[in-house]
Order: structure tokens, then C-alpha cells, then sequence
């Protein structure tokens, strides 16, 4: 009888949980007065890219790299397909902005201001608690990164890409910029040409990592771009877990962020990327993810998006080999003033590949939550399949959510499916639930519990937390008496 | 005995003033109608008086056992007693069924330390007599029900909750006859000295099976005429037109 009844308990026990979190926006909306050693000032040109490859002291194939995609970057238009992007300040943003010479494997050596900015997000705390490995990035450059020795051991290679740039050259090149070319799109190209910290994880043959290993970045100056590049190789029939945090204070101007992750499953390996995104409002989020993925690999995408002003994002699966499997999981959440046009792309290239896409947004008030979506099932990738699931909820009597899912089948064997479901929550609604009692606290848990009941294990609590508190303040104004 | 004194009630809606000036007393072991024609303002005296937002309290008062709920929240009626089966009741999408309703009915009675289990069971009883599936437990409220499932929910709910003073907004509408015999059966069930029931509805079908001891007619935002349940057989054979206000 009470195994019956177990997930009834376990709701309950979430909606207490959930009621009494108060994670306030202040707690990470904070900036601290850390001013940067160096910096390449506003704008952009071959002289701020030659200038950033210095100081960095890079190889002369990257130092090339870089200039190359700035001619790509000059010569892309900005892609007018998708939500407003004119609130992007080309002009006066700062593309490099250098914290401190210091990068760390303790953090005891990390400047104290840049330490106190971390312990107040907890990152200290959680790499002690349950990671395997940590790097913590400030503005453009990594400041800290260390791996448990265990690890280390074993050959795997964890720090921000400038370090491995120097201390692992050739690794990186086999990789750099494979998935993601800089001809990709002009945020990519962008990145190409300024691209400045983000993490190097290589993980051997056979190796299992049973922690994951994290990242957390960290934008402090105001009208900054933060163009961290990130590669992770889940060599043949290894297994690792990776986490992204990013967040950042909220100023009147606009700051840009364009990364790149790259992600390489190769043979038998199963690798998942997790990343919790809460970037402040007036931040344009603009990252290419994308990974490959070899002959009976399995690739995760978690992806939690709340904050930010524009999201543009869209992880992508290349099925490469037979068998190979991604998942792909995301939720957004379209805070009022915010756009989030996000989803995901699977492109079937062998026989045998599956996907699955769970895409779930949240639209407050004007908020405008769009899933964007490709499926390609080449010729040849016979006997495929893919399911794409959309979820949509409107929080406001007024809101509205966008699916625009495309579909590219060539191959005849090939199977796939679409699901898509709207539920409203406005004022009638929330005066039913209040009719029976509950406060507006619990129907605004209930409804954030009830919707992401069946990923709930599979996201960070955090973002339960965040969603909650803004769905919370929505129903206040929907309660209200007019 | 509860007693639900509503007086000289005033309400509008966007600027609107549809209740204008309504007198109206339940009490426990009484059964009320409230007929009128469309229009009349009986469905907007069910919202205010469990307190929807879009309506709008200009004058007068709703007291529930000598506490005043006229500027009280929607939750806040609810745990003082106050129940409106909904006219058309909305889906919410992701909540469940189950643990929407454990949820209420620790709200309305906090004394009550009953276990999930123990509730779940007394709530599989009565689904079966108000005649929903056990499996409609686990699905989202109102999502995807019909109209008349929606209706026995509401009823479930009532039950469950065992409010003291009960408002059913057209309960009978979108049920057939077996329904409707089925919904006035639970009805009369519950029915007693402590409760007290106010029945909103435009035909006298329900009245048949439920047989009120008071009617009104509300026309025009106003109680235009109380009587007995001859005044809805008089009501069924010749409109509402001979009414005056």
C-alpha cells in the first residue's frame, strides 16, 4: 500500500521543499568592484585579436585560427531569422577582459575578492561535496581549476583551454573547433576569433568517472562579452558527466555571451552535459553546442535556461555511427521582457542511430518561449527513430509559446514522432486551485512540480527553486483584485 | 449550525455592476435554489462569493458564522468553509489530482492528521460513488475530463473537503439523467444540520430530485421573489416573465 502511494509522498515532500526555499535573485545579481589588469577596451578589430593572441603567448596555427574566423565573423551578416538581436552593442563591448595573472590549482591563491564572489555562489562548497573536478572562470580567463588525483592518475585532463592549449597543443588541435567550425554561424566565428578561457576535459579509454566534473562561469564587468570555449572527449567506451554553471550581476547595459562547447562521444562512450543557466537580464546568450557522436555512443544534453535577455541555443547530436543515441532535455523559462528561442537538432548519419528531444518552456507575461527544432534522418541511416516532445506552459491569461519544428527524412526505414502539448495557467485557474484552499505559494509549487514531474530527476533542484520563485511573483499579480 | 449571511450585496465586473443589492441567508440544514433567467447575475453570485479576482465587491457584506469574508481571499473563504462547485470547471494543467485535493484538504482541516494513505482510500470510496475511476487519481485536474466528469469532480471534491456552507453553479448542466440522479444522490447524503446548500440554477430538472426548502429569483442583480419549491414548478410551467422587480 505505501509503495503505491511512494510518488504521492515524494510530491509531498518536494512541495514542502519547495515552499520553503527562498533563493532570492539578489543572491547571485551581486558585482563586486574587481577591477580587471588588463583589458583590450571596447570594440573589435585585427589589432584587439592580435593583441589578445599575445598575452596569451599562443601557438602560431592559433594565432592564424583567430584571424581567419574575425574575416568570417566581419563577413556574416547578423542572422535576422530569429528573436531581435539589435540590442547587441558591437561597438562598446569589451571583448577581453583579464582578471588577474593568476590562475590556480588552490584557492588560496585565487584574489580574495574573486575568492568571496565564488564562496557566495557556493562553488567551493560543491566541489568538495560531490565533483570530481572544478574550474572557475572570471571574465575571460580561468582563475582555478583542480582534479581529485584519483583522476589525474588514471590520464584525465581537466583545467580551462588556455592552459591545456600549452600544456596538451596537440590534443587540443585535434579537436579545436571540428564540431563547431568557425564558419558554422557568426557567433561561432566570433568565438573563434576571441574566444578566451572555457574547459579542456579529455577522458582516456575504459575511463568511468563517477562524479561529475564542473564548471562555473562568471561574468562580473559591465557590457562585457564572455566568449569561453569548451571541448569534452569521452574517448572509446569511457563515461563522464559534466556541469556548467554560469551567472551573472545586472547592469543597464547589455553584455554579450557567445561560447562554443564541443563534445566528443566516441566508441561505446556515454557522455552527459549538464548546464544550468541564469545569466542576469541583460545578457544576450548566444552559445553553439554541438557534439559527435560514434558508433554506439549515447550523448545527454541537460540544458536548464532561466535567465539572460536573448536566448538563441539549439544543441545538436551528429549521429555518426551506428547505434549511436542522444537525448536531449531541455527547459526555459521566458521570464517577463525575455525572449527564449531555444531547441534542439538531431542529424541521423548511420543506420540504427535514435533520438529523443524533450523541450519544455515556461512563458511569464509577455515572456516569449520558442522551440526551434531540426531532425535530419539522412539517406542510409536506416531504421532510425526519433521522438520530439514539446511541452509548453503559459503562465498569464495573455502569454503565447512558438514551435517551429523541422523535419529533413530522406530515408525511407526511418520512423519519428511529434508530441506537443499548451496548458494555461491564468486567473481562473489560479482561482480554482485557491477555491479548495491552497495558498498562492502551494498552487504555484504544485503547478512548477506538476510540469516537470517527469524530468524532475534529471534537473539540478536549483532550477525548480528559481522557477518557482518567479512563477510565484507572476501569481501575485494574477491574484490581485482589479 | 453555520449560518452564511450575504447582505445588501453589490459587485461588478469590469466597471459593470451586475449584483445589485442582494439579501440572502443560508443556514446548516437548509436547502436553497436560486433561479433566474440568463443574465440575472446568478453565476457572477457564485465568483464573488468565493472571491475570483475579476469581480469586484462595490457594497455590502458576506459573513460566514459571524466572520466578515467580504475582503477576504479566494483561499481564505475556502478554509472558513465556503465551497463553489464551478460552473465550468477549468483544466490545470500538471496538477495533479491526488495530491491537488490532499493538499486542500490539508488546508481546510489542518487538525486533521490524517495519513496519505488513510486519505487516499477514504478518497477511492467516494470516487466510486460519485462514479469516477480510480485511475483519474493520477491524472492532471479537469484535464481532458467532459463536462460531466468535471461535474462529479466538483462533487468529489465537496465530499472530501466537507465544507459547511456549499454554492453548486448549474451542477446539473452537461449531466445526463443517470448523473444527475447519481450527483443529487451525494447530495443528499451530505446533507444535513451542519451544512447548509445553495443550489444556482436556470432549470428546475435538479430541483426534482433535491427538493429545496427556499427559492429565490434573482432578476436584474436582485432577489425579485423567495418562496418554496411551488415557486420553481410555477417557474418551470411559465418563465421567469411574470417576475417583477
Amino acid at each position: 500500500m505505501e509503495v503505491e502511494y511512494s510518488k504521492d509522498a515524494e510530491m509531498e515532500k518536494l512541495l514542502e521543499d519547495l515552499k520553503n526555499s527562498n533563493i532570492k535573485k539578489e543572491d547571485w545579481e551581486f558585482h563586486d568592484n574587481y577591477k580587471p589588469v588588463y583589458s583590450t577596451g571596447n570594440g573589435l578589430n585585427r589589432k584587439v585579436v592580435e593583441e589578445i593572441s599575445d598575452i596569451k603567448k599562443e601557438p602560431d596555427w592559433m594565432r592564424r585560427f583567430r584571424l581567419k574566423a574575425l574575416e568570417i565573423f566581419e563577413s556574416k551578416p547578423v542572422p535576422t531569422w530569429g528573436p531581435d538581436l539589435s540590442g547587441i552593442d558591437w561597438e562598446n563591448t569589451n571583448y577581453y577582459n583579464r582578471p588577474d595573472d593568476v590562475n590556480s590549482t588552490k584557492w588560496e591563491d585565487v584574489p580574495d575578492e574573486i575568492k568571496d564572489t565564488f564562496n557566495k555562489l557556493g562553488v567551493p562548497e560543491m566541489e568538495q561535496k560531490y565533483l570530481a573536478g572544478s574550474v572557475a572562470q572570471y571574465d575571460s580567463e580561468g582563475v582555478y581549476h583542480s582534479l581529485k588525483k584519483v583522476w589525474e592518475d588514471k590520464g584525465v585532463v581537466f583545467m580551462d583551454l588556455d592552459s591545456a592549449l600549452r600544456e596538451h597543443p596537440d590534443l587540443v588541435k585535434d579537436y579545436f573547433c571540428k564540431a563547431v567550425p568557425a564558419t558554422d554561424n557568426k557567433f561561432a566565428a566570433l568565438n573563434g576569433a576571441v574566444w578566451s578561457g572555457g574547459s579542456f576535459l579529455y577522458v582516456p579509454k575504459g575511463v568511468q568517472i563517477d562524479m561529475p566534473l564542473q564548471t562555473y562561469f562568471r561574468m562580473n564587468g559591465e557590457a562585457t562579452g564572455q566568449f569561453e570555449h569548451t571541448i569534452v572527449v569521452a574517448d572509446e567506451g569511457s563515461k563522464v558527466h559534466y556541469i556548467e554553471g554560469c551567472t551573472a550581476p545586472r547592469y543597464d547595459r547589455n553584455s554579450l555571451h557567445s561560447a562554443i562547447v564541443e563534445i566528443y562521444a566516441k566508441k561505446n562512450a556515454h557522455a552527459r552535459y549538464t548546464s544550468v543557466q541564469n545569466w542576469s537580464k541583460s545578457v544576450y546568450n548566444m552559445p553553439t553546442k554541438r557534439a559527435w557522436v560514434d558508433e554506439n555512443a549515447k550523448m545527454e544534453w541537460v540544458g536548464g535556461s532561466l535567465g539572460s535577455k536573448v536566448t538563441m541555443l539549439y544543441p545538436s547530436s551528429y549521429l555518426r555511427g551506428p547505434y549511436a543515441t542522444t537525448h536531449n532535455l531541455n527547459v526555459s523559462l521566458a521570464g517577463p521582457g525575455t525572449v527564449k528561442d531555444t531547441g534542439a537538432k538531431a542529424l541521423h548519419l548511420a543506420p540504427h542511430t535514435s533520438s529523443r528531444i524533450i523541450a519544455k518552456s515556461i512563458s511569464i507575461e509577455d515572456g516569449k518561449a520558442i522551440y526551434r527544432g531540426l531532425l535530419r534522418m539522412n539517406k542510409g541511416a536506416e531504421h532510425s527513430k526519433s521522438h520530439v516532445q514539446c511541452d509548453a506552459l503559459l503562465i498569464n491569461d495573455n502569454s503565447t509559446s512558438f514551435t517551429y519544428p523541422h523535419d529533413e527524412i530522406y530515408e525511407p526505414t526511418a520512423t519519428f514522432g511529434h508530441e506537443a502539448t499548451v496548458g494555461r495557467i491564468g486567473t481562473d485557474e489560479l482561482t480554482y486551485l485557491r477555491s479548495r484552499g491552497l495558498s498562492e505559494d502551494e498552487a504555484s509549487s504544485m503547478i512548477v512540480l506538476g510540469f516537470l514531474d517527469d524530468v524532475m530527476k534529471e534537473i539540478p533542484m536549483e532550477f525548480a527553486v528559481e522557477m518557482n520563485r518567479l512563477i510565484k511573483l507572476e501569481m501575485g499579480k494574477l491574484g490581485a483584485v482589479g | 449550525m453555520p449560518e452564511l449571511k450575504i447582505k445588501d450585496l453589490r459587485a461588478s465586473v469590469e466597471d459593470k455592476e451586475i449584483l445589485k443589492g442582494v439579501n440572502l441567508t443560508v443556514r446548516g440544514g437548509e436547502m436553497h435554489a436560486l433561479m433566474g433567467p440568463n443574465g440575472a447575475g446568478k453565476s457572477t453570485l457564485g465568483n464573488v462569493l468565493i472571491g475570483h479576482p475579476n469581480y469586484k465587491i462595490t457594497g455590502g457584506s458576506i459573513v460566514l458564522d459571524g466572520i466578515n469574508l467580504t475582503d477576504k481571499t479566494p483561499e481564505e473563504r475556502a478554509r472558513a468553509g465556503l465551497f463553489l462547485a464551478f460552473q465550468s470547471p477549468v483544466a490545470v494543467v500538471g496538477v495533479k489530482l491526488s495530491t491537488f485535493l490532499r493538499t486542500a484538504y490539508r488546508q481546510t482541516h489542518p487538525e486533521d492528521k490524517v495519513t496519505l494513505t488513510e486519505f487516499y482510500d477514504r478518497m477511492k470510496v467516494h470516487m466510486k460513488k460519485v462514479g469516477l475511476d480510480e485511475s483519474f487519481m493520477s491524472r492532471s485536474v479537469n484535464d481532458g475530463f467532459s463536462g460531466g466528469e468535471r461535474k462529479r469532480f466538483e462533487i468529489l471534491q465537496m465530499v472530501m473537503l466537507r465544507p459547511k456552507i456549499i454554492v453548486l453553479d448549474e451542477i446539473d448542466s452537461g449531466l445526463d439523467v443517470d448523473a444527475l440522479k447519481l450527483v443529487a444522490d451525494e447530495i443528499r447524503d451530505y446533507y444535513s444540520d451542519d451544512v447548509g446548500f445553495l443550489i444556482i440554477t436556470h432549470y428546475q430538472r435538479i430541483l426534482k430530485n433535491i427538493e429545496p426548502q427556499f427559492v429565490h429569483v434573482l432578476k436584474d442583480g436582485k432577489i425579485a421573489v423567495d418562496g418554496d419549491n411551488n415557486l420553481s414548478l410555477r417557474i418551470e410551467e411559465e418563465g421567469y416573465d411574470w417576475i417583477k422587480n
